[in-house]
């Protein structure tokens, strides 16, 4: 591993948090009334749609994984339809949850599923983008000595600090200051990304300072 | 006319009421334009004595925007309208009120005791000149009370009798033309018929308790006699100067401040010493229990002293004290009493634990709870302290619940045994942190913890809304269906419900029926193969008889009420007959002894071999066994087998979890009958639940077969936070006015009579059903399941695809082998390894109490400290008081019943050894 790495992995990540930036800056460009709390779900769409177009950009442009030898055109097209077949099966699988940790039924079924799609914007998009519709090597990635790379290392991070901040984003909401961004989701989607952001800056750090522990099979 | 707080407060009071929705915070127009709308037509029209009109809008603009946003500028101007209006519309012998009931923090906020929140504006007006000067430009503050013994004075109503306010005395002036003295007798007169009745009502109250200072209450008594008496004389000699007038009424004034002061200084009073006093003791408990339930592994533990020493220190600590005082001759204070032996019997521990961390341990290396779990279990003790996650509590336990499930399952494939073996194709660096392959096939423990959580979920939708959240809306299934209408959706209701019943029943009959338990021709099993259903069928005509009693024809009525008499009580009558028994005759082993003939297939019948018994056996147990066991593989392998002589247990693996199932099962019942007739399908989640529950936390915890056992903290933790789930989802609320109460007459249609502790009883029950289940019969079981499903894993694993037959067959010989050869996992010893080591079977059992009981002393702690430091906050007694006081019973209730849980693991574990000694000698003769 070297320095050289660290660096790519932090300019992609600034890109990653640059991206989150844009979807609150530019659409209040060209709309009216623009804000992330009154139109939030607006705002979702956006942010969902900004960070899977820069994920996508970084699959393309460094290629962290160099694994796919095989590049005819019909696979790749398989590819990627198992990639969005992985992220709709995602999006119900964080719907279900929710449902199940008790978010309600039947109301708000459209803020629901836009959390599970942001939330999967955040984790399952760079899974898909660096480890493909791979379950198994998802699987390897998150459990214990599992990575073998730093890019597998900060995706591991960045996925696990997007859940914690969603699952804190649900504490404010019974608290009865009546503010507006208590109301559900907006707390979880707003903990869910500034997990996301809070994963995106401290992975390479945290792999800078333990890059003298860190040791990956293949390397 | 407005907030329609005043109809909940008095009903019926008003002639004639306009009111609107208090509780939609976010509303700020409803109320106010529904006042604007009635006011004017209702002053115009003349009918009224009294006219009260509550806006609202500037409060809930307060809390919505705060102070300083321009909706708030909008709605004063809005009020300051409202009052010119009215006073347009004043006549000349109207007084106009305009009086906040709180003011507001900077934040908009209020209920606190600052400066800021308790001040508000007080503005009388009235077209008569009320004031004889002009006012002061810093006028006097005037406590709240005092609105009452004015305006009540001003409607010439007597002034009521807990009054402890004064007259606002500018009011009583009598107007503009009167002369100054009779506007000062006026005023005098009005403050002695205040002082009259607040002289009363000091008299009554403190004839009836004793807490105001008896030399104050003297001063106090002397001042009004002496200011009557000049008022007397002032009365009857109406010529006197000006300044008596104006002593009588300083003195008066003087009187009633003082009781006021004498009864704000008595009433809110807090024993600051004691609140800190008893803090620090639940808290000195909560340590001890953590650090004895470490202690407690340690093979040089002994129990005597655990009972003996603090008993003996409590009863000296207590004699210590009470001698002291008597000697100093002072009351004798039952609660400092027990304080004194409760700090006296925590002496020895206290000092045990200095001694050990002086010595050699430092105390991280004590306190062992991993960090997930504490930090889960930190940020349930910080709910405490938050009104809103008091009373939001029925939603965030069942999330908190949910995470730690989760996290358990992530935890597992964190660590590599969740879905390894099947999925992961690539050497793993980490493979060596197994302790040993894992036990079940791929995706086992996520499909437990989905159930979980849908199980969690399910169990949520028997959700009672607290008060304080009018948005949400209660359960209707919580009520009993006899308030159902319709016919066809109260059968279909009542089918559910007796088809919970049945599923109880069956479920844990096939449990039992799965660990061999229904061989033996013992009478609890008779019990639990007749018995249970009976009471099943009990139960269920009694629902059936109560939600359709309104329907009963009028010549049944006699024969309906009487059954909805009998009824449950025979139910309870059967419940503690089925307890009696399963205490009696706690295990309940099949013993079979066979010829060891090689049997192929007729295992099947494992009934129909001849009782011959040899003596040429002449060892222990252990022997037994493992002739037993020989035969059994010879069995298996389709060989002749060696022994000439089988004895074959049933169930011998679970006997201690058949009784403590049994049990719960048993007591579940009368428990359900308490409770409204739908209640029994969150009654059926809850053991399908705690199922699931055991089995995800046995599927994590390894078996050490020599002993230390332990219950990790998750589990406990776990199966805390169920216990608190259940408590809401079967309709409960820790607040009084949602207490059962229809509880006490379920067996007693026609009430108690003068008796009150039967229908505590029952009431207590009901509330307390989920501590009750969860403590006392299920903690134990937090042991003992990883034995038990110790025998399924290795098992399926083992067996060839083609002998299923035999697959099915040998679940049913739960036969236990002391086993003394070959690998570990060949034969399932399943509970009867904690046989092998009694002392670490009983200091695991004490452990996993300590443990418990820590989880719900800190419980405790928390809300006690949280209704001592918030002993100002306003929702103090709404929210954090009765959250205490439940959660205090709760946990009374919770280590009573784990204490009988315990003993009833304990009988059972003395049956086992008078059964093996019983056995041994049946071999020997």
């Amino acid at each position: 591993m070297k320095d050289t790495d660290i660096k790519t992995l932090l300019y992609a990540h600034f890109l990653c948090i640059f991206s989150v930036i844009l979807s609150v800056l530019i659409p209040s460009f060209f709309m009216e009334d623009f804000s992330i709390l009154d139109t939030h779900l607006t705002w979702l769409c956006f942010c969902s749609l900004f960070v899977t177009s820069i994920n996508l950009v970084l699959y393309l442009v460094p290629k962290p994984n160099a694994s796919s030898k095989r590049s005819s055109l019909s696979h790749k097209v398989t590819r990627f339809l198992k990639c969005c077949v992985y992220f709709f099966v995602s999006c119900f699988f964080f719907h279900v949850i929710f449902v199940l940790y008790g978010a309600p039924l039947i109301e708000l079924v459209l803020e629901t599923f836009l959390f599970a799609v942001i939330l999967s914007t955040f984790t399952t998009v760079p899974c898909l983008c660096l480890l493909g519709p791979n379950l198994k090597a998802w699987l390897r990635v998150f459990s214990k000595n599992g990575v073998t790379s730093i890019w597998e290392n900060s995706l591991q991070i960045t996925t696990i600090s997007s859940f914690v901040g969603a699952w804190l984003g649900a504490f404010p909401i019974p608290l009865d200051w009546e503010r507006p961004w208590q109301v559900w989701p907006i707390s979880c989607t707003l903990g869910a990304t500034f997990g996301y952001v809070a994963g995106l800056v401290i992975s390479p750090l945290w792999i800078y300072w333990n890059r003298k522990q860190l040791t990956y099979k293949n390397n | 006319m407005g907030d329609d707080t005043w109809k909940d407060l008095f009903p019926g009071a008003f002639s004639k009421a306009f009111f609107f929705s208090s509780f939609n915070v976010k509303d700020l127009h409803t109320v106010d334009n529904g006042i604007l709308e009635h006011l004017y037509p209702t002053m115009d029209s003349g009918e009224w004595d009294v006219l009260i009109a509550h806006f609202l809008g500037v409060d809930h603009c307060g809390h919505k925007h705060g102070p300083h946003h321009p909706e708030m500028a909008k709605k004063l101007t809005q009020m300051d309208q409202v009052i010119q209006g009215l006073v347009e519309r004043l006549e000349n012998d109207t007084l106009l009120v305009v009086a906040g009931d709180h003011g507001m923090t900077v934040n908009g906020d209020h209920g606190g005791d600052s400066e800021l929140e308790v001040s508000a504006a007080l503005f009388l007006y009235s077209p008569t000149p009320l004031f004889p000067s002009a006012p002061p430009e810093e006028p006097e503050a005037i406590p709240q009370v005092s609105l009452v013994p004015t305006l009540a004075l001003l409607l010439g109503l007597p002034i009521p009798f807990g009054n402890i306010g004064e007259v606002m005395t500018e009011l009583f002036s009598g107007g503009e033309d009167s002369q100054p003295d009779s506007s000062a007798l006026a005023q005098a007169s009005a403050l002695h018929i205040n002082a009259q009745q607040v002289s009363r009502f000091l008299h009554t109250y403190s004839a009836a308790t004793q807490d105001l200072q008896v030399k104050e209450l003297h001063r106090l008594q002397n001042l009004f006699s002496k200011a009557s008496a000049d008022y007397q004389r002032l009365l009857q000699s109406p010529n006197e100067a000006e300044a008596t007038l104006q002593t009588v009424i300083t003195e008066l004034q003087q009187f009633l401040r003082g009781a006021r002061a004498i009864c704000i200084e008595s009433w809110a009073r807090f024993s600051l010493v004691r609140m800190a006093g008893g803090a620090a003791l639940l808290a000195a408990t909560c340590f001890l229990c953590l650090l004895a339930s470490q202690w407690a592994t340690s093979p040089a533990f002994s129990f005597r002293p655990l009972l003996l020493m603090p008993v003996a220190w409590a009863l000296a600590g207590a004699t210590l004290y009470a001698g002291l005082l008597t000697t100093t001759s002072l009351k004798l204070d039952l609660v400092v009493l027990g304080a004194v032996a409760a700090v006296a019997s925590l002496l020895p521990f206290l000092w045990k634990a200095w001694g050990s961390c002086r010595s050699k341990k430092p105390l991280p290396t004590l306190i062992s709870i991993p960090g997930p779990v504490l930090l889960l279990l930190l940020i349930r003790l910080a709910t405490f302290f938050s009104d809103s996650f008091v009373v939001a509590e029925a939603r965030a336990t069942p999330f908190l619940l949910g995470s730690l499930i989760l996290l358990l399952v992530v935890q597992r494939h964190w660590e590599g045994q969740l879905l390894v073996p099947k999925l992961l194709t690539i050497p793993r660096l980490g493979s060596s942190t197994l302790t040993g392959p894992p036990r079940h096939s791929g995706g086992y423990a996520l499909r437990l913890g989905i159930g979980l959580l849908l199980c969690t979920r399910l169990a949520g939708l028997f959700h009672r809304c607290p008060e304080e959240t009018p948005a949400c809306h209660s359960s209707p299934w919580l009520s009993p269906l006899a308030s159902m209408v319709g016919g066809r959706a109260k059968n279909l209701w009542y089918g559910a419900c007796v088809g919970a019943l049945v599923a109880l029943l069956v479920a844990v009959r096939l449990w039992l029926r799965h660990y061999g338990n229904l061989k033996s021709p013992e009478p609890p099993v008779l019990f639990v193969r007749w018995g249970l259903p009976l009471m099943a069928l009990g139960t269920a005509a009694y629902w059936a008889l109560v939600s359709g009693a309104d329907e009963a024809p009028p010549r049944l009525r006699a024969l309906v009420a009487g059954a909805s008499l009998v009824l449950p009580r025979a139910v309870v009558g059967l419940a503690a007959a089925g307890l009696m028994l399963l205490l009696w005759k706690p295990v309940t082993v099949l013993v079979k002894a066979g010829t060891g003939t090689p049997r192929t297939r007729t295992v099947l019948t494992p009934f129909s071999g001849p009782p011959t018994s040899q003596a040429d056996l002449d060892y222990v147990v252990p022997q037994i066994y493992r002739h037993m066991q020989e035969e059994f593989r010879g069995r298996l392998e389709r060989t002749k087998s060696q022994g000439p002589l089988t004895v074959a247990a049933y169930q011998l693996g679970s006997v201690y979890s058949a009784a403590m199932v049994t049990a719960l099962t048993v007591l579940a019942f009368p428990l359900l009958l308490l409770h409204a007739e739908r209640i029994s399908l969150v009654f059926l989640l809850l053991f399908l639940q705690s199922f699931l529950l055991l089995h995800l936390l046995a599927a994590g915890i390894p078996i050490t077969t020599p002993g230390p056992f332990a219950v990790p903290w998750q589990a406990v933790s776990a199966w805390a936070l169920m216990a608190t789930q259940t408590f809401y989802s079967t309709g409960h609320q820790p607040v009084f006015p949602a207490i059962h109460w229809h509880a006490a007459f379920v067996g007693f249609p026609e009430g108690h009579g003068s008796s009150t502790w039967l229908p505590a009883l029952l009431v207590g029950a009901n509330t307390f059903a989920s501590h009750l289940l969860f403590a006392a019969v299920g903690c134990p079981l937090l042991l003992l399941w990883p034995f038990l499903c110790e025998s399924q894993g290795p098992r399926k694993r083992r067996q060839p695809p083609g002998s299923e037959a035999k697959g099915r067959v040998r679940p049913e010989e739960e036969e236990e082998e002391e086993e003394e050869e070959e690998e570990e996992e060949e034969e399932p010893l399943m509970e009867m390894r904690l046989r092998g080591a009694p002392h670490h079977f009983n200091a695991a059992l004490l452990q996993l109490g300590l443990k418990y009981l820590f989880v719900f002393g800190i419980q405790i702690l928390a809300c006690a400290l949280a209704a001592s430091i918030l002993r100002r906050h306003l929702m103090v007694w709404k929210v954090f008081a009765p959250k205490f006081i439940f959660e205090a019973i709760g946990f009374i209730v919770s280590s009573v019943g784990l204490l009988l849980g315990i003993a009833l693991v304990m009988r059972v574990d003395g049956a086992v050894s008078s059964w093996f000694k019983k056995l041994v000698l049946a071999q020997q003769r």
